[in-house]
């Protein structure tokens, strides 16, 4: 037998043993042990956050760019509960995570002892498994644990808890080779009958589409490459989720942008009107959806995902396959060219000419300004001075977000990090240092508005520190856009709450940080200060100042279906929501 | 099958039997905004510590699928059993009833008792408590036909179930 170690020593040696390198976190009482390991060694780096909500989503972001598991360490009480908006988040987007909290020690466990809160019990509903360690002889084998159910099937957070006495008693280390799951065991490849029913559909449709998700980006490159040979042996078209974004390359004819509520009209009328729907790794969320009664109602639709639960939640399926989307998109292409399955060319070529009718309506087409500066305009501006395989963009959550995923376009997985399913304000900065610490010469790029940067602005503080330089490129109208948006369109203009009075200058809020700030106010100067942002060898918050009242097109309004969307061009009309569509976020 | 029909299920799922494990059965149940209509569970196998759960709950097939997914997806679920769809089972339910009174709801009490083979299991000069096993709508008419005979309140264990035939799930 090995000599024994201590809890806090057994954490940093799984912690090693899992691969990790950098853990995101911030200390406190109960969790002095492993800090004070963490200070002996190293092999793995802590990246110090100014709140623990801060070190969950820098964990997403690293987490998402790199295809690792994202690491977090917080104290008891106060610091786990500031990690539960991230660890939903990461739940949300399905994003890899091990989050280790400190706890008081178990002889205080349910005294209301000082920062104690029931972590597991917090949190259980917002973790894709959680633990609450006792005796420091099960910490190897829980720490093995997390990684494995965090990593594996659909990726999701675990929380491990551990009471600062295990931290210090004396236990084995027990190697992760030896530690096996009873119960939880994922799978991965997709019933053959499944895949052989889709190919069926896939050969014979007419009018097909192919609906991706972030499935596609969880499962890994070799599943964008998979994808993108599957997409152009059928030549069908293609469109993908915001979480999907990058699996597939947009410069590509067959990609016909994003689809959903902000997406375009050429896929949302193509998910509307299409006879086979092809969705891999998407789970029909209700941005996607619209009105669910009247979505895609003639198709038969294939639906390939890792999490049976996925499988007829929203939208029920005529072929559900349940896989991990590299391993079925295998075999889907192995079936298919061994079949030597033929498109129907004739009908292929009367769906595109149908297709390239709604891409000709030009949906993101927007009126140009030469005295202020166009929140479209902006973006479209940095993808053109920024674009290329090593920049990584994260966005904050509102209407910036949505142009950014518009209007940046990504060829590549894994350069899109973005709060999807949980849409949390706040996300960018902290995700964006994330990112730069897996990609230390990567542009990292914030596309943020000003509301949901002032969310989690002190993590500024940590990129300065780390000497992180990422770029938060702040689309500045001083409104909670979205909230706005939604408010004229709904709310009879009435702005409550959605207008920021007493922002603070942001170039001077940079310059205190210790950070580099910079500010366009005409699209004048526009390119030549974001190239001045690009150079600057630091983090930089870029303030864009731009127009106010800028509404956020194309649009499905809520409970209205996909082939009843909102163009620019209707801007001033009334919009007509039903008040089933109004009860609806 | 009408895909709008709510139907009840009994739902059996085999989980290690750790700390909290049940609080993600609930959690899930509530969560999610499923309704639980009996819940029972207890240790089944000491050496592995394994318990059974059994989930009397109600919904469209749709959301009974969903609800054998989820349950499913749970990191110390084992197996999921739908007793309702997938095969044929047997399902007892056992409660406690107590009944006052005196005279003739008395002894009406004691003979219907034998009619639905309870047995008293503590009795005074003016009380009974009965005890009986059956299904739950077995117990449900027991209870019933107590009420006017002096019912004052029962305690009952929820559905313990098994699929008929050699196999075990």
């Amino acid at each position: 037998m090995e000599k024994q170690i201590n809890g806090a020593q057994i954490v940093l040696q799984a912690l090693r043993d899992n691969g990790v390198q950098h853990i995101f976190g911030y200390p406190g009482g109960a969790v002095l042990p492993i800090y004070d390991e963490l200070f002996q060694q190293e092999d793995i780096e802590h990246i110090l956050v100014r709140h623990e909500q801060g070190a969950t989503h820098a964990a997403e972001g690293y987490a998402r760019s790199s295809g690792k598991c994202g690491v977090v360490l917080v104290t008891s009480g106060p610091g786990a509960t500031n990690a539960v908006t991230g660890l939903t988040d990461a739940l949300m987007d399905s994003i890899p995570m091990v989050c280790i909290t400190g706890q008081v020690p178990t002889h205080l466990i349910g005294a209301d002892a000082f920062q104690e809160a029931d972590t597991v019990g917090i949190t259980r509903a917002c973790t894709k498994h959680n633990y609450l360690v006792k005796d420091v002889n099960d910490l190897a084998r829980v720490m093995h644990e997390a990684f494995y159910v965090a990593t594996t099937g659909r990726p999701g957070p675990v929380v491990v808890d551990i009471p600062k006495d295990v931290q210090f008693a004396m236990g084995d280390y027990l190697k992760p080779t030896s530690v096996k799951h009873k119960s939880y065991q994922p799978k991965i490849k997709g019933e053959m009958e499944a895949i052989n029913a889709a190919i069926d559909l896939i050969a014979t449709a007419k009018k097909p589409i192919f609906y991706t998700g972030g499935g596609v980006i969880n499962s890994g490159p070799q599943a964008s490459q998979l994808l993108r040979e599957f997409v152009k042996l059928t030549g069908y078209p293609i469109t993908s989720t915001l979480m999907g974004l990058g699996s597939y390359p947009s410069a590509d004819k067959q990609w016909l942008g994003m689809l959903g509520m902000h997406g375009t009209y050429e896929a949302n009328l193509a998910m509307h009107d299409c006879d086979v729907m092809i969705n891999i790794g998407a789970r029909f969320d209700d941005r996607i959806t619209g009105a669910l009664d009247k979505f895609s109602p003639d198709s038969k639709k294939i639906h390939i995902d890792i999490d049976p639960s996925s499988i007829n939640k929203n939208v029920m399926v005529d072929v559900p396959i349940v896989g991990d989307v590299a391993h079925v998109l295998e075999d889907m292409l192995r079936v298919y060219k061994s079949r030597a399955v033929t498109p129907d060319k004739k009908a292929l070529a009367s769906w595109w000419q149908e297709i390239d009718g709604w891409r000709g309506r030009d949906c993101l087409a927007y009126r140009k300004d030469d005295k202020a500066i166009k929140p479209q305009y902006a973006v479209q501006r940095l993808y053109e001075l920024t674009k290329g395989p090593n920049t990584f963009i994260t966005t904050e959550v509102g209407q910036h977000q949505m142009w950014a995923a518009q209007y940046y376009r990504f060829e590549d997985p894994n350069r899109w990090m973005t709060s999807g399913g949980l849409g949390t304000m706040g996300y960018g900065i902290p995700a964006a240092v994330g990112v730069q610490v897996a990609h230390p010469k990567g542009l990292v790029i914030d596309i943020a508005g000003e509301a949901s940067a002032m969310m989690t602005m002190q993590e500024l503080s940590t990129a300065v520190q780390h000497r992180l330089p990422i770029k938060i490129f702040i689309l500045n109208n001083e409104y909670m856009g979205m909230v706005r948006q939604w408010q004229e369109l709904l709310h009879g203009g009435r702005y409550s709450n959605s207008y920021s009075e007493a922002l603070p200058d942001f170039v001077k809020l940079a310059e205190a940080y210790g950070a580099t700030g910079i500010r366009a106010q005409t699209p004048g100067e526009l390119d030549d200060a974001i190239k001045r942002m690009v150079k600057t060898d630091g983090p930089v918050i870029f303030d864009c100042v731009v127009t106010k009242e800028e509404n956020c097109f194309p649009m499905i309004p809520s409970g209205a279906a996909h082939n009843d969307m909102l163009l620019a061009d209707d801007q001033g009309l009334e919009v007509e929501v039903s008040d089933e569509g109004k009860a609806l976020v | 099958m009408d895909e709008q029909a709510i139907a009840t299920h009994t739902i059996s799922v085999l989980v290690d039997n750790e700390a909290g494990v049940l609080a993600r059965v609930i959690g899930l149940f509530s969560g999610r905004g499923y309704n639980i209509e009996s819940l029972t569970v207890a240790e089944i196998d000491q050496t592995d510590h394994m318990s059974r759960i059994t989930i009397v709950t109600n919904g469209t097939p749709q959301v009974i699928e969903q609800i054998k997914a989820q349950l499913g997806r749970l990191v110390p679920v084992h197996r999921v059993v739908d007793l309702t769809v997938e095969c044929e089972s047997v399902e007892r339910e056992l409660a406690l009833v107590k009944v006052a009174g005196k005279g003739d709801a008395r002894v009406e009490a004691l003979r219907l008792s034998e009619a639905f083979r309870a047995r008293v299991v503590d009795a005074t000069p003016e009380s009974f408590i009965f005890e009986i096993t059956g299904n739950s709508e077995k117990i449900d008419a027991f209870i019933d036909l107590m009420t006017p005979l002096g019912l004052q309140e029962a305690s009952r264990t929820g559905v313990a179930a098994l699929s008929r035939g050699p196999e075990a799930m």
